[in-house]
């Protein structure tokens, strides 16, 4: 049932990258861009993780891991110099 | 894969199916509420809740083949203390930049955009 | 926060916060060996110094039943929220009716405060956007709200009475 289940989650997850690559190109405004990419982020943060347990590997939610941090970071960055005008007074 | 007991399994595929639904609806939620702060829900929560699922699976998965699911815990914990400071963060800019909403604009952020800056 | 050189820096002045990353660094390295614990026990010193400018005075926990009790519901409450706001986006009949709404605050412990903020975030249908601290007020956004009085009170009732017992 597992490998079902899998797939099933892979189409969904996949489903809902494209719905956030819609919102990122049509925007209108700029944060609208920037929540698409930060959930564009945890999305893929998702799909590592289902992608670790059908190779069964360990390595992937490391590489997910990373993949979170590096979205939490560029999300604060970007939200903070369309706030200030600068990222690091 | 193949030793799972069949319970195990069901709890496993009944989480991946869950969490990944709910980041869909945080997908389908972006693309169709009408302005910014409405679509500020959707992924906040939906997704969180969506990638938790996931990561439960993950999880008892880990723990089903005799290993020891930490990574999946330390993702599933930074995801919950992040989101809704990045939300937080996302709704100061789209104020800031006097994003249309819905709702109106609130009454007493007119005069002060730059004193809410200090959670940081 | 403004706390940050009021108060000398100590060895250990962050017990709780020490422990956690100790376990988290063991917990990524998945070993126990000697060279891992360490380097846990030296990120364990080290970091919390390093950021004590960040981290302000240890808090002080006055009621762990409090905590435990407070935690349940708010697990519960993300479940539920997200069930509403997933019934919300998936009923494209249903326009829901967003609002403003101000909570004003009488917790006044800054972790408190960001604590109150991240929990209503993470709870039905509301994004804390602003957390104004002069004016003791975090401005939520609801997505579908028709009386953000009551809904101010609620959050007051059900977050913010268990956090000032924990807090203060």
């Amino acid at each position: 049932m597992m490998p079902l289940a899998l797939d099933i989650a892979v189409a969904a997850v996949a489903l809902a990258m494209l719905l956030c690559a819609f919102r990122l190109f049509r925007g209108p405004e700029v944060t609208d861009r920037l929540l698409a990419l930060d959930t564009l982020y945890i999305n893929v943060v998702a799909l590592v993780v289902l992608l670790g347990i059908r190779q069964q590997t360990e390595l992937l939610f490391e590489a997910a891991l990373i993949v979170a941090m590096l979205g939490f970071v560029s999300t604060v960055a970007l939200a903070r110099y369309l706030t200030r005008g600068d990222v690091i007074e | 894969m193949d030793t799972l007991h069949p319970l195990v399994d069901a709890l496993i595929s009944l989480m991946l199916i869950i969490g990944a639904l709910f980041t869909l609806v945080g997908g389908i939620g972006l693309a169709r509420f009408g302005d910014f702060f409405m679509r500020l829900h959707a992924p906040t929560k939906a997704t969180t809740l969506g990638v938790g699922g996931v990561l439960i699976a993950a999880m008892v998965y880990s723990w089903a083949s005799g290993r020891f699911g930490v990574p999946e815990l330390l993702i599933t914990l930074f995801l919950f203390i992040t989101a809704p400071v990045s939300a937080n963060l996302m709704a100061k800019a789209a104020l800031h930049l006097k994003v249309q909403s819905k709702a109106g604009r609130p009454a007493v952020f007119d005069d002060g955009a730059e004193t809410s800056g200090k959670r940081s | 926060m403004a706390t940050g050189t009021s108060h000398p820096k100590r060895w250990l002045a962050h017990p709780f916060m020490s422990a956690i990353i100790a376990a988290s660094w063991l917990l990524l390295q998945q070993s126990f060996a000697v060279p891992q614990l360490i380097t846990a026990t030296v990120l364990a010193l080290l970091l919390p110094r390093a950021l004590a400018g960040f981290l302000g005075p240890q808090v002080k926990v006055s009621s762990w039943a409090t905590v435990v009790r407070f935690t349940g519901i708010v697990l519960w409450d993300i479940v539920v929220s997200n069930i509403t706001v997933a019934k919300i986006v998936l009923n494209p009949a249903r326009e829901p009716q967003p609002a403003w709404v101000p909570v004003p605050l009488d917790i006044r412990h800054p972790n408190g405060i960001a604590l109150l903020a991240t929990v209503i975030t993470t709870t039905p249908g509301t994004v804390s956007c602003v957390i104004d601290e002069d004016r003791h007020e975090i401005l939520v956004h609801a997505l579908d709200c028709s009386d953000p009085a009551a809904m101010a009170q609620d959050i007051k009732n059900r977050y913010e009475r268990p956090l000032r017992e924990i807090f203060e």
